[in-house]
């Protein structure tokens, strides 16, 4: 080996190195970044009074976003009610009984609806539900957010479905059980933990959507009133608030992140750490 | 489907005929083909019989069909994509690839190569699963059959403490034992295993081997093995297969002192295989 040859490759090895560390760093950094941006900026309004208070009319100071907080848990609530059995159902079709040239375009369905831009689902909502009621509603918006989880959740249940040994499913067969019996009572449940992670992960990601609630759910000032009713959520009350020309209302929008990224975060945590024990996969 | 189907046992070698004790045939292979769709077949007309309340041994070089063979026995060939079989495997005067597979593999159990107990469940669930997988759900009939089940496999005295625990802590050997107890609980009338000590220490290999001369008594036994000795051990009856042929069927000390094919006597004296 020449000594010189050796020693440019080392430093090249080195230089390489350190180019990948700066990238990783400048990936993980940027979520460290947001959090503790949005941290220092948000802690400053928030407090006890601003998550149990309705918004004060424009110009009086104060005021919280109860009807935010209550209205993303009811929206995003019935999204998942709708959209994860749906999800969960098909993703159940496409790895158990899916072969052919329907599970293929289903497969490609979804994946193509996971690139779909989420205000263009929020359009689609509007079409389909707002425009025939003729009313802004927490249903439409639910509605919207469904149609977004569906294809995240289907995706990975089926993923996770796949990382059933076909043993297990042989063994279960092999005993005289019924092929949906062997589904329902074997295969689900040990692809569970992860079914559910993924389920979870959809509910957070689309807790954080907003541009699809802009035209669906709109907004509202005060308590909602049942799901046919315009109705306030946090990401489009932020959006509200931030594009707003008022100072106080900028705080606000700025606590308001904060509470959601903190819901966000916590989801997210709670399903890969729940995740971990059953496989080592992580998605 | 047809009850008049003739189930009366094939002539055995010449020299065998005379020590046989009179038994039944639990199972009878006429005219097996299989193999898979757009493939060359693996089974080409396999006849055989298999004797009640004995132990018999199906060896052969790899690819020679044995697990296929096996895997039609209980249907288990049909769970793959674009398999297919073509024949008639008789059980109680029944062509079994007649019979709805849900209720052949009732009757007709396996165990697999590698030990495969549920992740989710804990071994006494392990045991009872394909009882509660079909509706029982008393617990006193479970736990009596859990208990009964553990013992036939040679497993209840290592665990009787730790039922609750899950299946997959148990060693390899005894994962193997639970899934012979589980595929015992529901009282098939045949078990099949496939290749089952393949995974296994001689040890455990060993425990195995004593239990199946065991439950003999009250059931009849296949197993496919690649290891000749173990054939020797466990076997009454050995069959021995040959690229999707059945060369020679019989009494297994017959086959390995005096066998009568030339293939035969090939394999087992070790000159391919």
């Amino acid at each position: 080996m020449n000594e010189a040859h050796y020693a440019r490759r080392k430093k090249i090895n080195a230089l390489m190195f350190t180019l990948t560390a700066i990238c990783a760093a400048v990936a993980s950094g940027t979520l460290l970044a947001i959090l503790g941006y949005i941290a220092w900026k948000g802690a400053s309004s928030l407090n006890w009074d601003f998550l149990i208070h309705l918004p004060k009319p424009v110009g009086e100071k104060g005021g919280g976003i109860v009807n935010s907080i209550v209205g993303s848990a009811k929206v995003v609530g019935l999204a998942g009610l709708m959209g994860i059995p749906v999800g969960v159902l098909g993703g159940v079709y496409l790895a158990e009984y899916g072969r052919g040239k329907y599970a293929f375009a289903v497969r490609y369905a979804a994946d193509v609806m996971n690139g779909v831009p989420s205000i263009v689902v929020g359009l689609f909502a509007y079409a389909l539900i707002v425009h025939p009621m003729k009313k802004f509603s927490a249903l439409s918006g639910s509605v919207a957010l469904a149609f977004i989880m569906i294809p995240i959740v289907l995706r990975n249940t089926e993923e996770f479905l796949r990382l059933v040994p076909g043993t297990i499913r042989e063994a279960a067969l092999a005993l005289g059980v019924p092929r949906w019996k062997v589904t329902v009572l074997v295969i689900v449940p040990t692809a569970g933990r992860g079914i559910l992670t993924g389920a979870l992960l959809a509910l957070a990601r689309v807790a954080g959507e907003t541009a699809p609630l802009i035209f669906t759910a709109f907004g509202n000032r005060f308590n909602d009133n049942g799901w046919l009713n315009p109705i306030a959520t946090l990401p489009h009350t932020i959006y509200t608030y931030a594009i707003s020309p008022y100072e106080d209302w900028h705080n606000q929008a700025w606590a308001a992140a904060l509470i959601l990224m903190a819901f966000v975060l916590l989801v997210n945590v709670t399903a890969r750490v729940w995740l971990r024990p059953s496989s080592g996969t992580s998605h | 489907m047809n009850p008049t189907m003739d189930m009366r046992p094939m002539p055995l070698p010449a020299e065998t005929a005379a020590p046989v004790k009179e038994t039944k045939i639990a199972m009878a292979v006429r005219g097996l083909k299989a193999g898979y769709a757009g493939g060359a077949p693996v089974l080409k007309g396999v006849n055989l019989d298999i004797r009640e309340n004995t132990v018999t041994a199906i060896i052969g070089p790899s690819g020679c069909g044995k697990s296929t063979l096996i895997r039609c026995l209980n249907r288990m060939h049909e769970a793959i994509p674009g398999a297919t079989a073509d024949g008639e495997i008789l059980i109680g005067g029944r062509n079994a690839l007649d019979l709805d597979p849900v209720v052949l593999r009732r009757a007709v159990g396996m165990v697999f190569q590698r030990p495969n107990p549920f992740p989710t469940m804990s071994i006494a669930q392990n045991v009872a699963a394909g009882l509660v997988l079909n509706g029982v759900h008393d617990r006193a009939i479970l736990a009596e059959v859990v208990e009964k089940s553990l013992r036939r496999a040679a497993l209840w005295d290592e665990v009787k403490d730790k039922l609750d625990a899950p299946g997959v802590g148990l060693s390899g050997g005894q994962q193997q034992r639970l899934c012979i107890a589980r595929a015992l609980a529901v009282e098939p009338a045949v078990l099949l295993l496939d290749e089952p000590c393949s995974a296994l220490d001689p040890i455990a290999t060993a425990r195995i081997e004593e239990l199946l001369i065991q439950i003999k008594d009250q059931l009849t036994v296949v197993i496919v093995t690649h290891n000749m000795q173990q054939a020797a051990r466990v076997a009454e009856y050995t069959v021995f297969m040959l690229m999707g042929e059945m060369v020679e069927y019989g009494l297994t000390r017959q086959m390995f002192t005096k066998p009568s094919d030339k293939r035969t006597e090939d394999y087992i004296t070790g000159r391919f295989g």
